[in-house]
């Protein structure tokens, strides 16, 4: 029976960066994946012949580039091709275009508001301010305010340092940005609605909470975090789909000795003596390793390939109030062509982007309605996009692949579960939402991947199918992620150890949990740290 | 020309007066300016049908602190109580009501352990209402340009927060941001218990359960039981009564009260407060303003934006105040009969509440600026308990509703009767023969509430109390400890720390504030 040094439960893009730093750091290392294939939710698949769908995780920014960088991600594959641009479409056949040039973003938002065009400066700053502050947090661990210990006071002492800094005004600008909905926070600012509604939709995405929910101001942020190439709040395509990020990671694990071994099935893993000894596979066979890391969302972890006579009473009780409920499917689909939209030209760098159809904050907030009411919404908030005009890999010449991200879809129907009627609905609400813009859309369709939450959970094992491995709420970010005490990395048994984005600082895919764990290891191990922390803005 | 005053209070509200009996009892001499023609601001009685009165804006007194009353000696002033210790009866179609007293849970619907859960969780939040105690019986402590005062409540309050033990600490930083709905499931089975708890959380506020910082709204009502107010109770003569008492306490203190005097204007020279302006035209100067009136009201229409600079004036634009809750009023012939429940019971707060999905739907409608179909109600018929607010045999039912928008499209008038009607509706539900006995009706929107009570957005609070308005933000940075960019200027009201709800807590602290920098000067 082979022995290892770790071993890592799940190939998503967390457990490989935790992998690929142990590995790096001289540990013997396997990652377990259930899946034939690496990735997670970080993957490319061909899923009809010729094309390439990312059918999960879409879009590439979050990434860390510290991590990128320091595992030699782009030598091993990974290119991240920027693009500017994006449209929100209204109903009574206009648009508002999101344009990467700055003077000319001034100009088409001066085309809707004068007003709106001469608060985006101040937004901007404002937001980046924001994102600034909480970037070098997001490669280290989150301190524990409870503890007397003194590395989490030095660590509090840092983090309230920070803040500090920004003096009274400042500190009450942060501390409202982050418990305020991103509806309040954008009126403050704009008065054109499909302004708001573009800006807006971010706010929500992934998110079981509504764009007038308190705390939405946040999510926002987290969408905002990314850069590409240094370029702070861009956004980029990994060329050939978000299944190059895991590929990359995957090599550079490999290059450091790890192993990778998938159709491995973990049934549990396997306490003794209050330490973990290994884990068990579904198939029977057992493999053994002083520590266990899960990549798995907490509820996975603890209420599943944990058994709960190995565990505190109070951590299997906070896994199971642990909030990670599924709010968005996704649609993937093969086009014969390049489709028109309202009102755009096909060469417009508009097309390029993000592509919207909700033009209100109360559109998208009636979209939530649904969500609570227990069924999919009926006017959905969709984030779409035709990565193929700037990826031509992912398609046949002249082809096209349509990603389409959707919110608002419950795990469940009204307590039930969804019934291929249910599907059926849910694909049209959003097909006619998107041809009701685009009168050749429908005719174009070759193929279209439906996926509810039903169908995420089912493929890539999150939870209800939620996107970041549980909500981003406050009772779930910083310190309390996944739980208050656990929140550090480490779980309740000795030697197991959280790498997904289930802990801080969460979800997207940014690889910072898993490095974050790894760093906690080493820690642990009395290995020295090759872990790179933030590097602070400017 | 008037000036031989140490301070000018605008607006007779509770705290209005609370804060000017400190100051008067310190030596200063207090002279209020109270627009209406009674004081007591949002503690008032009514009369809105010939013989029938009611406490037309605050109905239940539960949170008023005792400390106050007693500095105030509002008993000896005519303070009388109608009712103390009422239980909350959350009203079912079928008569299976759920009745809640202290830690105490009774109904058909609640199972042994829920009823076992209660206590816990009653337990518990009491625990956390004592440390908001704490930090609503003193100034808001500023984070970042501290000094010792401020120190001393950080130090107080973190130590309370750790003398809870880890559990119970890390608990409430968990749950004091989030929504009522999540912690609910969490806890209880009932429908109907998590139901009237969550109506307790967001009661004057326009959130949902789903709606984060319910917690902290229900935490914050649980502070006035934390201060001995068990239950609910009912101020006799209505809560114009109060409103009286804490006036003549005032006056007996030897402040000047001046009733329909509406203030037109704050003075403000070279950043300066010096004084106000009637709206009648008579000016009255003072070194010392205060200003009971909400935010809002006092720098964009009483000091004015255009007295200030662009920063301070957009955050008083963006202060939240838009309320979602109306008030109706009934005068009826005789007692309601509501099914199930016996005499007695009827004195109870009586909600309509039956479960939280119920509630959240109700309030999605005024996310759109509509009215809820179906409402969420508090309902009171204080005649049980007061016979002098009705004629003989008859009564009065008085109901908070949520929720109602502030503006609804196309104005007020255009629905006030069909949204009166279907509230009577829901209320009918559950005492079906009580339309016969309606004699006159009586709908209090938030605009109606905010042209009566001279709040903005009729908020009773003078502002959501919600995360990104409480404690250090209160109503906002730069006018968080009560006094503001003018000198001479003051908040006293439900817009500063800690917010309204008849605690008379804003009222007390803003004078010791005064008291305090007048002797540091």
């Amino acid at each position: 029976m082979k022995k290892y040094d770790a071993i890592v439960i799940g190939a998503g893009h967390n457990g490989l960066t935790n992998a690929a730093y142990l590995a790096k750091a001289g540990l013997n290392v396997a990652v377990l994946e259930r899946n034939a294939y690496i990735g997670g939710a970080t993957v490319s698949r061909e899923l009809h012949k010729g094309w390439t769908y990312t059918n999960c995780s879409y879009v590439c920014s979050l990434l860390r580039p510290e991590i990128a960088r320091d595992l030699e991600l782009p030598r091993h594959g990974l290119q991240v091709v920027p693009y500017g641009g994006g449209v929100t479409f209204k109903r009574d056949g206009g648009y508002y275009g999101n344009y990467y040039d700055h003077n000319r973003q001034y100009r088409e938002m001066a085309r809707h508001s004068k007003r709106d065009a001469n608060a985006y400066e101040r937004y901007t700053a404002d937001v980046m301010k924001q994102t600034r502050l909480i970037r070098p947090f997001l490669l280290k661990r989150p301190p524990d305010p409870t503890s007397l210990k003194l590395r989490d006071l030095r660590d509090l002492t840092e983090f309230a340092g920070s803040f500090m800094e920004m003096g009274e005004e400042g500190l009450a600008d942060t501390l409202k940005f982050w418990t305020k909905s991103v509806g309040d926070f954008l009126d403050e600012y704009f008065e054109t609605d499909v302004i708001k509604a573009h800006l807006g939709g971010t706010g929500v995405i992934g998110t079981a909470l509504g764009v007038y929910s308190p705390g939405t101001a946040y999510v926002l942020l987290h969408h905002y975090m990314g850069d590409v190439d240094g370029n702070v709040g861009s956004w980029g395509f990994a060329r050939g789909g978000m299944g190059a990020v895991s590929g990359a990671l995957a090599k550079s694990l490999l290059g450091y000795g790890g192993e990778i071994i998938c159709d491995a099935d973990v049934d549990q893993i396997v306490v003794k003596g209050g330490k973990v000894t290994g884990v068990a596979l579904k198939n029977g066979d057992e493999i053994h390793a002083d520590v266990v890391v899960s990549n798995l969302d907490p509820k996975r972890t603890f209420l599943d390939v944990m058994d709960a006579k190995d565990l505190p009473a109070d951590v299997v009780r906070k896994a199971q109030n642990f909030k990670i409920r599924g709010s968005s499917g996704k649609l993937n689909i093969a086009l014969d062509g390049l489709p028109t939209f309202n009102g755009l030209d096909k060469s417009s760098p508009l097309m390029l982007g993000d592509m919207h159809f909700s033009d209100s904050l109360q559109r998208l907030e009636r979209a939530y309605d649904d969500w609570k009411d227990g069924t999919w919404s009926k006017d959905p908030y969709v984030d779409m996009l035709i990565p193929t005009q700037t990826d031509p890999t992912m398609a046949p010449p002249g082809k096209h692949m349509m990603t389409v991200f959707v919110q608002y879809a419950p795990p469940k129907i009204r307590g039930g579960e969804w019934t291929a009627e249910d599907k059926a609905g849910f694909e049209k609400s959003v097909i006619d939402q998107i041809a009701a813009q685009s009168p050749d859309f429908k005719d174009l369709i070759l193929h279209c991947e439906t996926r509810t939450p039903k169908e995420i959970e089912a493929e890539v094992g999150l939870t209800e199918g939620n996107i970041f491995q549980g909500e981003l709420t406050f009772d779930q970010l910083l310190f309390n992620r996944p739980f208050p005490g656990y929140a550090q990395y480490r779980g309740p048994v000795g030697g197991m150890y959280m790498c997904g984005s289930g802990t801080h600082p969460g979800g997207g895919v940014m690889a910072a949990p898993g490095a974050n764990a790894a760093r906690e290891i080493l820690n642990d191990l009395r290995q020295p740290n090759i872990v790179p922390g933030g590097y602070a803005d400017d | 020309m008037t000036d031989n005053y140490d301070a000018v209070m605008v607006g007779a509200g509770h705290n209005g007066l609370i804060c000017a009996t400190y100051l008067a009892k310190a030596g200063k001499k207090v002279l209020v300016l109270e627009a209406n023609a009674t004081p007591g601001g949002c503690a008032a009685t009514r009369e809105f049908a010939p013989g029938y009165s009611v406490s037309s804006c605050a109905q239940w007194l539960n949170q008023l602190h005792p400390a106050i009353s007693r500095d105030l000696a509002l008993e000896q002033h005519g303070l009388q109580w109608a009712a103390q210790n009422l239980p909350s009866i959350s009203l079912d179609e079928q008569g299976k009501h759920l009745s809640l007293l202290g830690n105490k849970v009774e109904g058909a619907n609640v199972s042994a352990e829920d009823r076992a859960a209660f206590v816990a969780f009653h337990a518990k939040t009491e625990k956390y209402a004592r440390l908001l105690v704490k930090a609503f019986e003193a100034r808001a402590p500023k984070l970042v340009e501290s000094n010792l005062t401020d120190r001393l409540t950080l130090i107080k309050l973190g130590l309370g927060l750790k003398m809870m033990g880890r559990d119970d600490m890390s608990d409430l930083m968990r749950i004091i941001l989030i929504n009522m709905y999540d912690v609910m499931e969490e806890s209880f089975d009932s429908a109907q218990l998590k139901g009237l708890l969550s109506l307790d959380s967001l009661l004057g506020s326009r959130m949902g359960p789903r709606t984060p910082n319910t917690v902290f709204g229900y935490l914050y009502r649980r502070v006035g039981e934390t201060l001995g107010n068990n239950g609910q109770a009912l101020v006799k003569g209505g809560m114009g009564a109060l409103g009286e008492a804490m006036a003549a306490s005032a006056r007996a203190a030897g402040v000047e009260i001046r009733l329909q005097s509406p203030v037109a204007s704050i003075d403000v020279e070279a950043d300066r407060a010096v004084g106000v302006t009637l709206a009648g035209g008579e000016q009255i100067t003072a070194p010392l303003v205060v200003s009971n009136a909400d935010p809002v009201t006092t720098f964009q229409h009483l000091v004015g934006f255009a007295r200030m600079e662009t920063g301070m004036a957009r955050r008083v634009s963006h202060i939240r105040c838009k309320s979602g809750t109306a008030k109706l009023h009934l005068a009826l012939s005789g007692l309601p009969q509501f099914t199930g429940l016996d005499d007695a019971q009827h004195g109870a707060r009586l909600l309509v509440a039956p479960d939280m999905n119920y509630i959240e739907r109700a309030y999605n409608a005024v996310k759109y600026d509509e009215y809820s179909s179906a409402p969420a109600l508090d309902i009171s018929i204080p005649t049980l308990h007061d016979a002098t607010l009705a004629p003989a045999g008859g009564h009065v039912l008085s109901a908070i509703v949520q929720f109602a928008p502030y503006a609804p499209e196309g104005g007020w008038e255009a629905h006030r009767e069909t949204f009166m009607q279907l509230v009577i509706e829901r209320i009918a539900a559950f005492a079906p023969g009580i339309r016969e006995q309606i004699i006159s009706s009586q709908l209090l929107t938030p605009a109606d509430l905010e042209s009566d009570y001279r709040m903005s957005g009729g908020h009773w609070h003078h502002g959501e109390l919600s995360l990104d308005q409480i404690m250090m933000m209160r109503p906002f940075p730069g006018a968080t400890q009560y006094g503001t960019a003018f000198d001479g200027l003051y908040l006293c009201g439900a817009g500063a720390h800690p917010g309204g709800g008849v605690m008379g807590l804003a009222g007390r602290n803003a004078a010791r504030e005064i008291i305090k920098r007048g002797a540091a000067a």
